[in-house]
């Protein structure tokens, strides 16, 4: 039973030095800003299009599904409030988290475990950089500005979808009323909670692709191992995360 | 004088069993060591303790007459910076030019603080030496095996390390190209004098280090005159263990049935 375990802890153990490794970097020299420009474009405009497909569909779709339950009950005019809550609470930044995990967790673990089986890791050690300040912090620090941006984008445009569908696909509401009672339906909390969700999840899921990369033995199939499981995990942390970040919001 | 490198009763381990055992040598300045062993004896965790990439289980590592055992992370690259290191399959950043690649440690070495309008004929004239002047714009997918290894000399050499370390340099290399490379190594050991620590699993390469110089003025190897001297030592490890250390000739002469596949008859 305490073998079972003993991988998993250590694997934990390692997740937790190198986390404290790379944000202890953030405040300390020296920065490369190229890279982390690089990394700002490559997951921030490279994510736009998904994001923006995502963010569209995922509001048209609340829509949709609420239409009938709405009216039910004569409430068709509330359908901007439950596409505002839901997406800003949850879809936006839940949904903008697992598209970036998908494409740029993998691609970190791909790209940093290529270059560990091909010995560019240790090459950087030996010529004078230390690979958690080149290669961990700024896809770290890359990840964590931009992420949010996308979600207030992801968010923006299921508002949009939502309304396309409410009131012009269904007519179930006027137009001043779906912007209305959405904008109304926002406190702060919401919004707070919207945007402390990406930052976390930015954290997490640039340290988890990072850290299988940095952790790839085993050649080419290593790589295709780590990639696999950086998604997945970091996948699992979105999840299980906005629950708990969900739970502390709720209760306050 | 100190000697360049010292591996004092040094053992390792993955936690799998041991990967070095009580290895023990030193190199003085100006001499060859030749690592020889077969494929999983130990001879690249040998080089990577060297660097300080792993650290030692038990022993001492001492480098410049500085105790590098215990070093921390930082602490390190101050002392990596005087070490110039060929990886086994070159170890070029494959996103980046043969220039950028080369002038990699001239930027990045915090120690070294090199002058910025300098490092462009630096980066040259290291490409130059081994001969691949013309590259400087192409990235590394678009070379040659062969000529992937010469820009991981250049790349190696440019700062002017105090000590080399080669790890298989001619490894998967055809007999041509091997010669190629193995004439680089002594140029760069007899021009300038480096210290030089070569791990292979060929025996010829080991040979061309003992009975060749590197002559300046024809510019090609010539063999070395009598009563001269390569200052060339040999290792050989065995499974983690060292199964011989000494001259080439005491190698030669050598009856110990390990040795004598590593040794030429």
């Amino acid at each position: 039973m305490l073998d079972l375990l003993k991988g998993p802890v250590l694997t934990f153990q390692e997740f937790i030095l190198l986390s404290g490794r790379a944000i202890r970097g953030v405040v300390r020299k020296p920065y490369y800003w190229d890279d982390l420009s690089i990394q700002m474009d490559l997951i921030g405009v490279g994510s736009l299009p998904v994001v923006i497909l995502t963010g569209f569909f995922s509001g048209a779709v609340m829509a949709l599904q609420m239409s009938r339950a709405l009216q039910t009950y004569g409430a068709t005019s509330q359908v901007g409030q439950i596409v505002a809550i839901t997406l800003v609470r949850e879809m936006g930044p839940v949904l903008t988290a697992l598209m970036v995990a998908g494409r740029n967790a993998s691609g970190m673990a791909s790209e940093l475990g290529s270059m560990k089986v091909t010995e560019q890791i240790d090459a950087m050690r030996a010529l004078g950089t230390d690979p958690v300040m080149k290669l961990v912090k700024p896809r770290l620090m890359a990840t964590a500005i931009v992420l949010p941006m996308l979600t207030v984008l992801a968010d923006f445009l299921g508002l949009v979808g939502g309304w396309l569908v409410a009131c012009i696909l269904l007519g179930l509401t006027t137009t001043t009323q779906y912007w209305n009672s959405s904008w109304r339906s926002l406190e702060y909390n919401d919004i707070a909670q919207g945007l402390l969700k990406p930052f976390v999840f930015a954290i997490v899921l640039s340290l988890v692709g990072c850290y299988y990369g940095m952790q790839t033995t085993g050649g080419t199939q290593g790589v295709g191992r780590s990639t696999t499981q950086a998604v997945v995990v970091a996948s699992v942390w979105v999840v299980v995360l906005t629950f708990l970040i969900g739970r502390i919001f709720v209760s306050m | 004088m100190d000697a360049v490198l010292v591996f004092d009763n040094v053992s390792f381990d993955f936690g799998l069993g041991p990967v070095l055992q009580n290895v023990s040598f030193s190199i003085s300045p100006g001499e060859t060591l030749v690592l020889h062993g077969a494929a999983g004896s130990g001879k690249t965790v040998l080089l990577k303790l060297a660097l300080g990439l792993l650290r030692p289980v038990s022993g001492r590592i001492l480098l410049f007459g500085q105790d590098v055992t215990n070093l921390d992370e930082s602490e390190w690259y101050d002392v990596r910076a005087r070490i110039g290191v060929l990886f086994q399959e070159g170890g070029l950043f494959d996103s980046l030019t043969i220039a950028e690649n080369v002038a990699y440690p001239l930027l990045n070495q915090p120690r070294l603080k090199f002058p910025m309008d300098q490092i462009d004929a630096r980066v040259a004239r290291s490409l130059e030496f081994v001969e691949l002047g013309h590259t400087l714009e192409k990235v590394p997918s678009e070379l040659s095996g062969g000529m992937r290894r010469r820009v991981g000399i250049a790349r190696a050499i440019v700062t002017s390390p105090e000590l080399l370390l080669y790890d298989s340099p001619t490894a998967g290399l055809d007999p041509i190209t091997a010669n190629t490379i193995m004439a680089l190594i002594l140029k760069e050991r007899d021009e300038n004098n480096a210290t030089t620590l070569m791990a292979t699993h060929r025996h010829q390469d080991g040979e061309i280090l003992v009975r060749y110089r590197w002559d300046k003025r024809t510019a090609s190897l010539r063999p070395v005159g009598p009563g001269e001297s390569t200052r060339t030592k040999y290792l050989l490890l065995r499974d983690g263990r060292i199964a011989f250390l000494g001259t080439p000739e005491e190698f030669d002469a050598s009856r110990d049935e390990y040795v004598m596949q590593f040794a030429s008859r």
